[in-house]
């Protein structure tokens, strides 16, 4: 059965109550959540919802659906097929021993992150980017020994068409 | 003029064309019992569990077509409505439910009496309010109703903290109601109906499935028009029964897994389905891979999410029934009528051959009452008219099977959440929208046990109802599944412990009658039905009677037990 990841950008009234009837529909109807990001859009009375949620068709067909049909709920947009930006943030800090300093500067200086907090034995790194783009980082940085790691899930914008 | 928050609330109420609230006072809702007693016009009905102020509400809104109306205090009052709230859920039913909540201060701090009503009922109201600015009461109130009765209906609940139902504004009348984020789709799409006609014209074994949305839109007329019309036989789910004549040549009964065979055959034979308002739940469907194999399916339904939710669809069509269908009639009016009706000779022929080899039937001796027998004497003796509610189990079954209803809001039951104990306060919710109507609960001695204490309400509110019990001494439908799939092993099922159920109604001050012989029945019913005020009639019915015909759980809805 196909299950591909699905990117949902759901606008919501900002309203008390809204993440949890979310929460809930998901939990109720056994759909999955994999990553979920709510912060306010430009306008205030509204949030946007970034889900990404996994299912095969039937189940991303009906995740749509009853998303619609929460009162609060005004649009569900499905980003998967479409052209879209998307970017994470994370902060992962990292075991930062005196010999190992230097290869995790280059590293960071690869990957275009940025250290933002140092320690006699550590450094914490701030990166934002795709999914696979934090991934390759975390596989590099984990010989020197990851301490914590804080992501804030995928968030993400449809492209507008260009002319 | 400065108005408290009750009064705003009892102004609101009335202005929505209620004339009928049921409830329970406590300490969270004195105010607006205290605003309640100063308004004549609006007419309340004190239940005796809270749980039964929701079920009256339910049927009162689906008895007159309209929003059903429940209040009740905070804590216990509202957790003991959330069985009610379900139940009008899964069956699409307009109510409010107003409860009490602690002041705005106390809440979050374990005060007592306080639960989170609003987080509790999330998942079972299609939407749900906690008002804590007063300014906003009247809005939100109005925000209610509209939601409850629109688009797909359902249950909404509002909890009123005490602080706000005491304070006092400058009331303003509200403003129209437009939510930004919530529009239903009424009108359908003409392109899709046109696709429709071409199947109604090429179809050889076509079939209607009415469920409870004909019933909900109020469009039994269109959908009886479009059988005719067209020469479809129709068959609709439990929810469904009354949209079209019970008593139409065309009526195949109820499908699924007590559906008569007639029914589920041509469900797994037709090569076209037109289904209005149903939402393929899985008594109906049995299994689902092999549910109506031939069949083109359109699905017409207000709610996108019923679409293609269980089974696959050939011609999704969203949209309100009654509009979608009146469409649909008017654009096969302007086709060639034979076209339209086609060549269905052999498929009715076949129905008939269905309906001959394997009726409905039970075999009445001389000795024991078959529950089957009373209700068709029932039937008789109401001629048919009677507003029926049942609770749930074998006593919904034999009902649903063996009253035919020819109109619509004549069968009220808990169809979707199947809850024991509906059936006698949905009787008082009927029975105090239809006053002119005779109401029948038909029960069994286990389910009418869940709910009694509203026999106090039926008699201190002046609902004279008619309480037909079928008393198997048995949990019998669970039993009739103990027998066929567990061995016989009658686990807790054995209910030969029960009360006198003639004193249990001349206790609370109804009428109690009993019959014992076949040849008790009808005199019991005719005596019971004329005798004023509220009574209870039971008949002492064959223990290990099971309802029949059955498809058992898991199987394809032609592979039924007979019997």
């Amino acid at each position: 059965m196909n299950t591909d990841k699905h990117l949902l950008s759901i606008v919501v009234d900002d309203e008390p109550g809204v993440l949890s009837r979310i929460a809930g529909l998901f939990s109720g109807r056994g759909y999955n959540i994999e990553s979920l990001s709510v912060a306010p859009t430009a306008r205030p009375d509204l949030s946007r919802i970034t889900m990404v949620t996994r299912g095969d068709d039937h189940i991303i067909e009906q995740i749509k659906k009853q998303l619609h049909k929460l009162i609060n709920v005004l649009t569900v947009s499905d980003l998967t097929d479409k052209k879209y930006v998307m970017r994470e943030l994370a902060l992962i800090k990292v075991h930062a021993k005196p010999e190992q300093r230097a290869e995790i500067l280059r590293i960071v200086d690869i990957f275009r992150c940025r250290v933002v907090d140092v320690g006699h034995e550590h450094y914490t790194i701030e990166v934002s980017g795709d999914e696979g783009k934090l991934k390759a980082l975390m596989n590099l940085l984990k010989p020197m020994g990851i301490i914590e790691i804080a992501r804030t899930g995928s968030i993400a914008l449809a492209r507008e068409n260009s002319k | 003029m400065k108005l408290s928050g009750a009064k705003i609330l009892v102004k609101m109420i009335k202005s929505q064309n209620v004339d009928t609230i049921f409830g329970y006072p406590g300490g969270a809702v004195i105010d607006i019992y205290d605003e309640l007693s100063k308004n004549h016009d609006l007419r309340h009905i004190l239940v005796r569990h809270e749980q039964g102020a929701v079920h009256a509400a339910d049927a009162y809104a689906r008895a007159k077509g309209s929003v059903g109306v429940a209040l009740v205090t905070s804590g216990p009052g509202a957790t003991n409505t959330v069985t009610g709230i379900a139940s009008a859920y899964m069956d699409s039913i307009p109510i409010v439910v107003f409860t009490g909540q602690v002041p705005t201060a106390l809440i979050g701090n374990d005060a007592f009496q306080e639960v989170d009503i609003v987080g509790i009922t999330r998942p079972c109201t299609k939407h749900n309010y906690l008002v804590k600015d007063i300014e906003k009461l009247a809005k939100t109130v109005k925000q209610a109703f509209y939601i409850a009765q629109s688009g797909r209906p359902g249950p909404v609940l509002v909890d009123l903290p005490k602080d706000v139902m005491a304070a006092k504004i400058d009331f303003k009348e509200p403003e129209d109601i437009t939510l930004r984020s919530y529009k239903p789709t009424y009108d359908p799409n003409k392109k899709q109906l046109s696709k429709v006609v071409d199947l109604i014209k090429k179809a050889k074994k076509p079939l209607i499935f009415a469920g409870g949305g004909v019933i909900l839109s109020k469009a039994s007329k269109e959908i009886t028009d479009l059988a005719n019309m067209a020469d479809i036989p129709v068959t609709a789910s439990l929810m469904g029964l009354g949209a079209f004549p019970g008593s139409s040549p065309l009526w195949l009964g109820m499908p699924g897994m007590h559906g008569t065979y007639r029914a589920n055959m041509s469900m797994g034979n037709c090569d076209l389905m037109i289904a209005a308002g149903v939402r393929f739940d899985d008594r109906v469907t049995g299994k689902i891979e092999k549910f109506a194999p031939y069949a083109r399916i359109v699905q017409i339904d207000i709610d996108p999410t019923s679409i293609r939710k269980n089974v696959d669809v050939a011609c999704p069509i969203v949209g309100d029934c009654k509009q979608t269908l009146k469409i649909l009639n008017s654009m096969l009016k302007d086709e060639d009528p034979k076209a339209v009706k086609g060549e269905r000779e052999e498929w009715m022929q076949q129905i008939e051959q269905w309906k001959a080899t394997s009726p409905q039937r039970y075999d009445q001796n001389d000795d024991i009452i078959k529950p089957q027998y009373v209700i068709e004497q029932l039937y008789e003796l109401t001629e048919g008219k009677a507003i029926i509610t049942t609770e749930v189990g074998q006593n919904q079954m034999w009902a649903a099977q063996y009253y035919h209803f020819d109109k619509p809001n004549h069968f009220i039951t808990s169809g979707g959440l199947g809850v024991m104990g509906f059936g006698l306060p949905a009787a008082l919710g009927a029975k105090a929208a239809c006053p002119e109507k005779t109401v029948v609960d038909i029960a069994g001695d286990g389910s009418i046990q869940m709910n009694i204490q509203e026999l106090m309400t039926a008699v201190e509110s002046k609902l004279p109802v008619k309480i037909v019990i079928l008393n198997n001494r048995y949990l019998g439908m669970v039993r009739q599944w103990q027998e066929l799939f567990y061995d016989k092993n009658y686990s807790c099922t054995n209910m030969e412990m029960a009360p006198d159920f003639i004193k249990l109604a001349e206790a609370y001050g109804a009428t109690g009658m009993k019959a014992t012989k076949p040849s008790e029945v009808k005199e019991t019913l005719s005596k019971g039905l004329k005798t004023k005020g509220t009574v209870i009639m039971e008949f002492i019915v064959e223990r290990e009677e099971s309802v029949y015909p059955m498809v058992p759980a898991g199987r394809a809805l032609t592979e039924m037990l007979l019997v």
